[in-house]
């Protein structure tokens, strides 16, 4: 579904990302592990092209997205990002910061893209706040209201950059439900994220990442009860202690 | 001089010049700041947006003009609105208070370039990439997500800058348009009462743009409240 080829980014002279090749199915899980500044969110980027790759390919859905023909704004409708930081628009109600993209690109109407916000705002217990302006949520709903703003444009995959780091930790929890509720339903995901637990009870696969690369991944038992690269060891001995 | 006489001779050229300075000063100071927050408005906005280009060719020279014209005074560009202006441009007949306006609108736009330019850079920039990474294009985005919160920045700078051009229209003066400062100038050379004409046109641009400060607060004020 998703595949980097040799995909390299600098910031200025500062290599990010160093010659990744991989491959991310439809249906899988994967979350992305590593200290930070290792390049984690800059790979995340890289995906929809928020960050533009030095040098290297994405591919997705078999289109290359770093090709100057492709039309990326069409692309990224199909992949749903989450931020660490939430990104609400504060000045639009929170219904309308649901309907504003699914509306203004056509692929609903005011009616039915009202409906499906509904619908979405019930799945993740927020229905009473339809009406309500994004300053008067708490960190938690912002980020579910940030999720549900993604999936509102139905995409294939969902990126997901840190959704919890920013999150009092009474919060973490009401998160990382509706994430599990999208795993349920079969979504692909990319997450990368520091909670450890989480990570190992839903990820399908997990990179570890550190210095631009993709240094080692497996399934989350090969990666948090036996890995293999000192490295891996080494950070998951300072996380996990 | 006494007080008492500065007094009397302020009454005596009110009830006099009253229709000069009212009438026609202010008219006249009040119809050329609104033609240039208006036109100075739009054109800044568009100087803004040719700054922020991704094209060098558009961006750089702008950046320079705008830079130009913060970096000179407005009477030097008011003397070149005022000269040469119409004899560079013969067929347009510009009268004096078509030139002046022009070259106040000019001045004002640079300012009001960098007044929206900032505004537009205070929103934080991962407003634009959440709008990006849901398939808005930069235009859409800008105009959804980024510029209805950067009007908030920029309205009350906006209202701000209303009030300076009041201020600086009385440069205008300069070569008798009949803005308020060219009442002052009438009346002093009618009268001799320097003075007093000068207290007079002074306590007007006073109460003028204190009036304007209050409203823009006012104004200000109900836009916090709403975001
Ligand atoms: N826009 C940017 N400009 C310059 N350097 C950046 C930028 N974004 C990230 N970096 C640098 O790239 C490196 C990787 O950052 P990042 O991908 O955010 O790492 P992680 O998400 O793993 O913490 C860091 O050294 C960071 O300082
Ligand atoms: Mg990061």
């Amino acid at each position: 579904m998703i595949e980097t080829v040799h995909l390299t980014k600098y910031f200025g002279k500062l290599k990010v990302l160093d010659d990744i090749s991989e491959t991310i199915q439809q249906g899988e899980v994967v979350s992305i592990i590593g200290p930070s500044g290792s390049g984690k969110s800059t790979f995340l980027r890289c995906l929809n092209l928020l960050e533009v790759p030095t040098s290297g390919q994405v591919i997705f859905d078999g289109v290359n997205l770093t090709d100057k023909g492709t039309d990326i704004n069409l692309h990224r409708q199909k992949m749903g990002m989450v931020f660490q930081q939430f990104n609400v628009f504060p000045h639009l109600s929170v219904k309308d910061n649901i309907t504003l993209a699914p509306v203004l690109l056509k692929k609903k109407t005011k009616a039915e893209a009202g409906a499906l916000a509904d619908e979405l705002l019930a799945r993740v217990g927020m229905t009473d706040k339809a009406k309500e302006h994004p300053k008067k949520l708490s960190g938690g709903q912002k980020q579910r209201l940030a999720i549900v703003r993604a999936l509102a444009m139905e995409p294939e995959v969902m990126l997901f950059d840190e959704p919890t780091s920013a999150l009092d930790p009474e919060m973490v929890g009401e998160v990382l439900s509706v994430i599990k509720d999208l795993v349920k339903g079969g979504m692909t995901l990319i997450i990368v994220t520091h909670e450890m637990g989480f990570a190992r009870e839903v990820s399908t696969r997990v990179l570890f990442m550190d210095e631009g690369r993709i240094q080692e991944q497996g399934t989350p038992e090969q990666i948090f009860v036996n890995p293999q690269s000192p490295r891996t060891q080494s950070f998951l001995s300072k996380v996990l202690r | 001089m006494s007080l008492v006489t500065i007094t009397e001779n302020i009454i005596k050229l009110l009830r006099d010049y009253w229709q000069v300075f009212l009438l026609r000063g202010v008219s006249i100071t009040l119809l050329l700041s609104v033609i240039t927050v208006f036109f100075g408005a739009i054109l800044g906005s568009l100087l803004a947006f040719a700054r922020m280009s991704r094209f060098k060719m558009l961006r750089w020279p702008v950046a320079f003009f705008v830079e130009l014209i913060r970096g000179t005074p407005i009477l030097l560009q008011l003397y070149i609105g005022y000269f040469v202006a119409p004899q560079v441009f013969p067929f347009l007949g510009m009268s004096d208070f078509a030139s002046i306006a022009v070259a106040l609108i000019i001045n004002s736009a640079c300012y009001v370039s960098e007044i929206v330019r900032s505004g537009i850079q205070a929103v934080d920039k991962t407003q634009n990439e959440a709008a990006r990474s849901l398939g808005l294009n930069p235009a859409q985005a800008m105009v959804l997500v980024v510029l209805p919160q950067a009007v908030k920045n920029i309205l009350p700078a906006l209202g701000n800058e209303f009030v300076m051009i009041i201020k600086e229209t009385s440069l205008a003066s300069t070569f008798f348009i009949g803005d308020l400062m060219t009442s002052y100038l009438t009346v002093k050379g009618k009268t001799f009462l320097s003075l007093e004409s000068l207290i007079i046109v002074g306590a007007i641009y006073f109460v003028l743009t204190f009036s304007l400060s209050k409203i823009i607060g006012v104004y200000e004020r109900r836009l916090k409240v709403s975001d």
